[in-house]
C-alpha cells in the first residue's frame, strides 16, 4: 500500500541507519592498521606492526588468558546449571515456574552495576578474597539465563510423541535421553554455550567489581582507553574482541536458525522467547 | 525437582543473598574516621542522596539522558523497522535482521571506543564536515557526545521489538482501513502506530534501563559535567570505599526501573515480546 515516494524514503532511511550502525565498526578495523600512534583521521598509512607488538605485550596476553579461563569455566558451569534448570522447568506444571524464570533473567535485567556491587558486598562480607573464581561466579550468574532460554525453547518445540514412541519400544529413561532427547536438543545447548561465552568474554561492569587487582581483556581495554595510553594496541585488541564475540554468535545463529540471537528478553517478562541480548 | 536444585541453589545462595546484602548495607553507614562499616540501621544515606542538590542533579541528568536516548532510538528505529517488516522482501528482511544483530553482539567497549575516534577533535566527524565546508561540530567529551553514543549503542535493542510488533500487524487491518476511506498516513496513524506501540515500549525498557545503569560511556565519552548515578556508585566503591552509600545509590536505578516496568506493563509491553 506504500506509494513510490514513501518506499523510496524508507529505503533511504534504512540505508542511513545501516551506515550509522556499521561505520564505527569498520573504522575500528581500519585504525588497527594505522601507521601513526596518534589516533587522528585520516590515518596516514597502513601497517601490520601493531599486531606483533600487541601480541608480545605481556599485559595483553595475561589479560587474554584470564578472559579465556574465566569465560570457559563460566560457560561450562552455565551450561550444566542452565540445562538442568531448563529440563526441570520444562517438566514442571508448578505455578512457581514464572517466578523461577524471572529469577534467572534478573542478573541481565537489573543494571550491571547493581549485580556487580551486590556481589562485591557479598564477597567482602563473606570474607572471600576477589580472584579468578569470583569473576567466574559473577559471569556464571548472568550466563545461566542464556543457556536456559535456548534449551527451554528447544524443549518446547520438541514433540513429546517421539519420546513416548521410544518408551513404547522399550527404551529406558537413560536410553531415551541418550538416543532421542540429547540429539534433539544438542544444537541448542551448543548455541547457548556459544552465546554465554560471547557474553562473558565482553563483560566489563560486573567484572570490574569482582576481579580485584587482575585484568580481564575488557578491563585492560577500559583502563587503556581511559588513560589514553597504548591506543595502537587498543585498536588491535578491540578488533580482535569484536571477532571473538561475533564468531560464536554467528555459529549460534546458524545452529538455531537465527532464533537464539534474537533480543527480546524483557526485564520482567518470563523468558519464553528463545534468547537474550548482551547486557553490558 | 532434583534437577532444579543446583541452579536454584546457585541463585538463592549467591545471587539473592548478594542482593539482600546490598539492600541491608544501604541502611548502614561508615565511620568517617576509620572507614569501617557501622552496622546500625539508619536511613542517613537516603536522606543524604535526596537532600544534597549535587546528587539530585546527577539523578535528573541520568534520567533525562535515558529518556532522550529512548526517544531518539524510537524515532530512528520506527521507519527502519517499518521498512524491514512491511516493504523489504523476505530475503532483504533476513539480511537486515542479521545486520541489526551483529552490532548488538559486537563488543560494547569496542563500539564506545570507535565513537571516541569519530568524535574527538582530530576525528572522523570534524574532518568529514570541514572537508565539505561545514563548521566542525567538535562535540567530543560532552553530554552531546554521550547522547550520540548511547543512542548508537542501544539502537538495535529498539529496532528488534518494534520490528516484531510491526510484523504482527495484519494486512487485513490496513485493507479494512483503506476500504473505509482512510488515506495512507491516516492508516499509519490510527492503525499501525497504536498496534506497534507495545513494541516501542518493549524496546524502551532496554534503552532506558541500559542507559540508566551505565557508567562506562560517561567516563569514556562524557566531559567534566557528565557524571551519572553509576559513576557516583563506582567512585564510592573504589575511591571513597563507602559501600553503604554506594549501595543506597544503587537502589535508585532499581526503584526507577520498577516504576517504569509497572507503566510498561499497563501499556501492554510484555505481551509484545
Amino acid at each position: 500500500m506504500e506509494g513510490f515516494w514513501t518506499r523510496l524514503l524508507l529505503r533511504v532511511w534504512a540505508a542511513l541507519i545501516l551506515f550509522f550502525l556499521f561505520t564505527p565498526i569498520v573504522l575500528i578495523f581500519l585504525y588497527a592498521f594505522n601507521t601513526s600512534n596518534i589516533q587522528s583521521w585520516p590515518i596516514p598509512g597502513l601497517t601490520l606492526k601493531w599486531f606483533s607488538s600487541t601480541w608480545s605485550d605481556p599485559d595483553v596476553t595475561s589479560a587474554l588468558g584470564l578472559s579465556l579461563q574465566a569465560g570457559l569455566i563460566a560457560t561450562a558451569l552455565a551450561l550444566v546449571l542452565g540445562s538442568c534448570a531448563a529440563f526441570a522447568i520444562h517438566r514442571m506444571t508448578w505455578f512457581g515456574k514464572e517466578t523461577v524464570s524471572l529469577l534467572f533473567v534478573l542478573p541481565l535485567a537489573l543494571p550491571g552495576i547493581v549485580t556487580g556491587i551486590s556481589l562485591q558486598a557479598f564477597f567482602s562480607f563473606g570474607g572471600i578474597p576477589l580472584s579468578t573464581y569470583t569473576i567466574v561466579v559473577g559471569h556464571t550468574t548472568f550466563c545461566i539465563v542464556v543457556v536456559y532460554n535456548n534449551v527451554l525453547a528447544r524443549l518446547r518445540r520438541t514433540q513429546g510423541s517421539l519420546i513416548e514412541a521410544a518408551m513404547d519400544l522399550g527404551a529406558n529413561g537413560f536410553r531415551v535421553f541418550r538416543d532421542i532427547t540429547l540429539p534433539l536438543i544438542s544444537t541448542s545447548v551448543v548455541a547457548g554455550a556459544m552465546l554465554a561465552f560471547a557474553l562473558s568474554f565482553d563483560e566489563v561492569i560486573v567484572t570490574t567489581f569482582t576481579a580485584g587487582a587482575q585484568n580481564t581483556l575488557p578491563l585492560w581495554i577500559f583502563g587503556a582507553i581511559r588513560l589514553g595510553q597504548r591506543l595502537p594496541e587498543v585498536n588491535v585488541v578491540v578488533s580482535f574482541v569484536i571477532l571473538i564475540t561475533i564468531i560464536p554468535v554467528l555459529i549460534a545463529a546458524r545452529l538455531t536458525g537465527g532464533g537464539a540471537t534474537r533480543v527480546p528478553v524483557a526485564a520482567t517478562e518470563p523468558p519464553t522467547t528463545t534468547s537474550t541480548a548482551p547486557a553490558p | 525437582m532434583l534437577l532444579l536444585t543446583p541452579p536454584l541453589a546457585w541463585f538463592v545462595v549467591i545471587y539473592l543473598a548478594s542482593l539482600a546484602t546490598l539492600l541491608v548495607t544501604a541502611f548502614w553507614t561508615i565511620d568517617p574516621f576509620t572507614t569501617r562499616i557501622v552496622q546500625v540501621w539508619t536511613t542517613l544515606n537516603f536522606e543524604r542522596i535526596l537532600e544534597e542538590p549535587a546528587y539530585r542533579a546527577i539523578i535528573s541528568r541520568t534520567v533525562v539522558m535515558a529518556a532522550l536516548v529512548t526517544l531518539t532510538d524510537a524515532l530512528l528505529a520506527f521507519p527502519f523497522a517499518y521498512y524491514m517488516a512491511r516493504v523489504a522482501s523476505r530475503r532483504v528482511q533476513t539480511l537486515l535482521f542479521a545486520a541489526v544483530l551483529l552490532p548488538l553482539w559486537a563488543s560494547y567497549l569496542a563500539r564506545v571506543y570507535a565513537w571516541i575516534l569519530i568524535l574527538n577533535h582530530n576525528g572522523v566527524l570534524n574532518w568529514s564536515l570541514t572537508s565539505i565546508g561545514l563548521p566542525a561540530p567538535d562535540i567530543g567529551y560532552t553530554n552531546t557526545a554521550m547522547w550520540v553514543v548511547f543512542s548508537y549503542i542501544w539502537l538495535p535493542f529498539m529496532i528488534i521489538p518494534v520490528y516484531a510488533a510491526l510484523e504482527r500487524v495484519p494486512d487485513s487491518m490496513l485493507e479494512a482501513a483503506s476500504d473505509l476511506g482512510a488515506r495512507r498516513w491516516r492508516a499509519i496513524r490510527d492503525v499501525v502506530l497504536p498496534l506497534s506501540l507495545p513494541g516501542v515500549v518493549a524496546g524502551s525498557i532496554f534503552t532506558f534501563s541500559l542507559t540508566l545503569g551505565d557508567y562506562i560511556t560517561p567516563i569514556l565519552v562524557g566531559g567534566a559535567g557528565s557524571s551519572f548515578i553509576g559513576n557516583v556508585i563506582y567512585s564510592n566503591v573504589g575511591i571513597a570505599n563507602n559501600i553503604p552509600f554506594a549501595a543506597a545509590l544503587a537502589i535508585i536505578p532499581v526503584a526507577i526501573m520498577a516504576v517504569y516496568l509497572l507503566i510498561a506493563q499497563r501499556l501492554g509491553a510484555f505481551e509484545a515480546l
